[in-house]
């Protein structure tokens, strides 16, 4: 076998030794087509630098969003290499194959321009369910323990940064425009497990007609960059709304 | 990349879409019940050995979707275990096990 590169394979990422990186991006709208540039390679780059790079010293007309650059604002996601990912936390060595990345704009979401996709329909879906903190009138009986089961449920669906890499890595969104989709459906879970919210029942009912079409792929669950697992989320509210549709009492049952 | 989980849904839509073809099929057969010549015809027929290993084919897929079935039940009304992979793996081992032994049995 021959040898080239000792560090490749300690660490599994592609050295950064060849001085110009080969990318294609995607320019246009729905109709368009993809379009090569070279792009200088360095150590530690993001996708969101080669973006950058493009948009700054070869073409400023190429459209895309980005804003903290920490992993924090959810708006920089594309897809890359076929798979959907937040830009600044993903190394161009990681996604990199053969040297080559393919960078598009976010799938089940219209394109406006280049890598700029319209992001109404994802929040179109979060507002439909009404996927917000409901306040109690009363607040709980006992105070909220950070160990408790119900709060460790919420808590682990809390982190969402609404950047949409689970919507466009879900299969389920694209066969049928009228499924929520894995982030609306894991904020309802996270609802439906706070004390302090006073509408249970209407987050499940909420939850109640979509959590059912999710086929448990898993993709999302693969695909959520701060780790999160949606299906998770999803079978609790499917078990939930089933609970309930046979009779059974829910909230008073756990306590 | 699809992972895991996706191909285990793949191949329970197949299989369940291929059991709903063949059953037809079968029913069709047990019709002939009522006329013995030609279900013994049939029945000859099936002594064939690719027959035999289309039937196995059968097993392998009925048994698919019986583990397929149990697991998204338990994955849907169960406990969330994220030992979602080795669920699969058991689910196909058992299915691939089944397949054989039909044919073992078939073959003896």
């Amino acid at each position: 076998m021959k040898r080239t590169c000792p560090r490749l394979v300690e660490t599994g990422y592609d050295e950064p030794a060849m001085a110009v990186l080969e990318v294609e991006i995607w320019r246009g709208g729905e109709d368009g087509a993809w379009r090569r540039y070279s792009v200088p390679h360095e150590a530690n780059q993001t996708v969101l630098d080669v973006v950058t790079h493009v948009q700054r010293h070869i073409d400023p007309s190429l459209a895309y969003r980005f804003a903290c650059r920490v992993g924090m604002c959810g708006s920089c996601a594309m897809t890359v290499n076929g798979r959907p990912r937040w830009t600044c936390r993903t190394h161009v060595s990681l996604a990199a194959r053969k040297g080559r990345v393919r960078i598009g704009p976010l799938r089940n979401l219209p394109v406006i321009r280049d890598l700029a996709v319209d992001m109404a329909p994802f929040f179109e879906k979060w507002r439909d369910a009404e996927a917000r903190f409901v306040p109690a009138a009363e607040p709980p009986d006992a105070p909220v323990r950070p160990d408790e089961p119900e709060r460790k449920a919420a808590d682990a669906g809390i982190e969402c940064i609404n950047c949409a890499v689970c919507y466009a890595a879900c299969d389920s969104v694209a066969w049928n425009p009228d499924y929520p989709g894995p982030a609306v459906l894991n904020r309802l879970w996270t609802l439906v497990n706070d004390r302090r919210d006073g509408d249970r029942d209407g987050h499940l009912d909420a939850a109640g007609a979509g959590c059912h079409l999710c086929r448990s792929h898993q993709e999302c669950a693969n695909a959520c960059p701060t780790g999160l697992n949606p299906t998770a989320a999803i079978a609790g509210l499917k078990r939930e709304v089933f609970r309930r549709a046979l009779g059974g009492r829910t909230r008073e049952r756990q306590q | 990349m699809r992972r895991g989980p996706w191909w285990a849904f793949l191949l329970h839509r197949l299989s369940g879409v291929a059991l709903a073809v063949f059953l037809p099929f079968h029913f069709l057969v047990l019709g002939l019940a009522v006329e013995r010549a030609r279900l013994d015809g049939v029945l000859d027929w099936t002594d064939n050995p690719w027959v035999k290993l289309a039937e196995a084919g059968l097993v392998v897929l009925l048994a698919l979707h019986l583990t397929g079935g149990l697991r998204l039940l338990l994955l849907e009304f169960g406990r969330w275990s994220d030992r979602q992979q080795s669920r699969i793996a058991v689910a196909g081992g058992l299915a691939l096990l089944a397949g054989f032994g039909f044919l073992a049995a078939a073959f003896a």
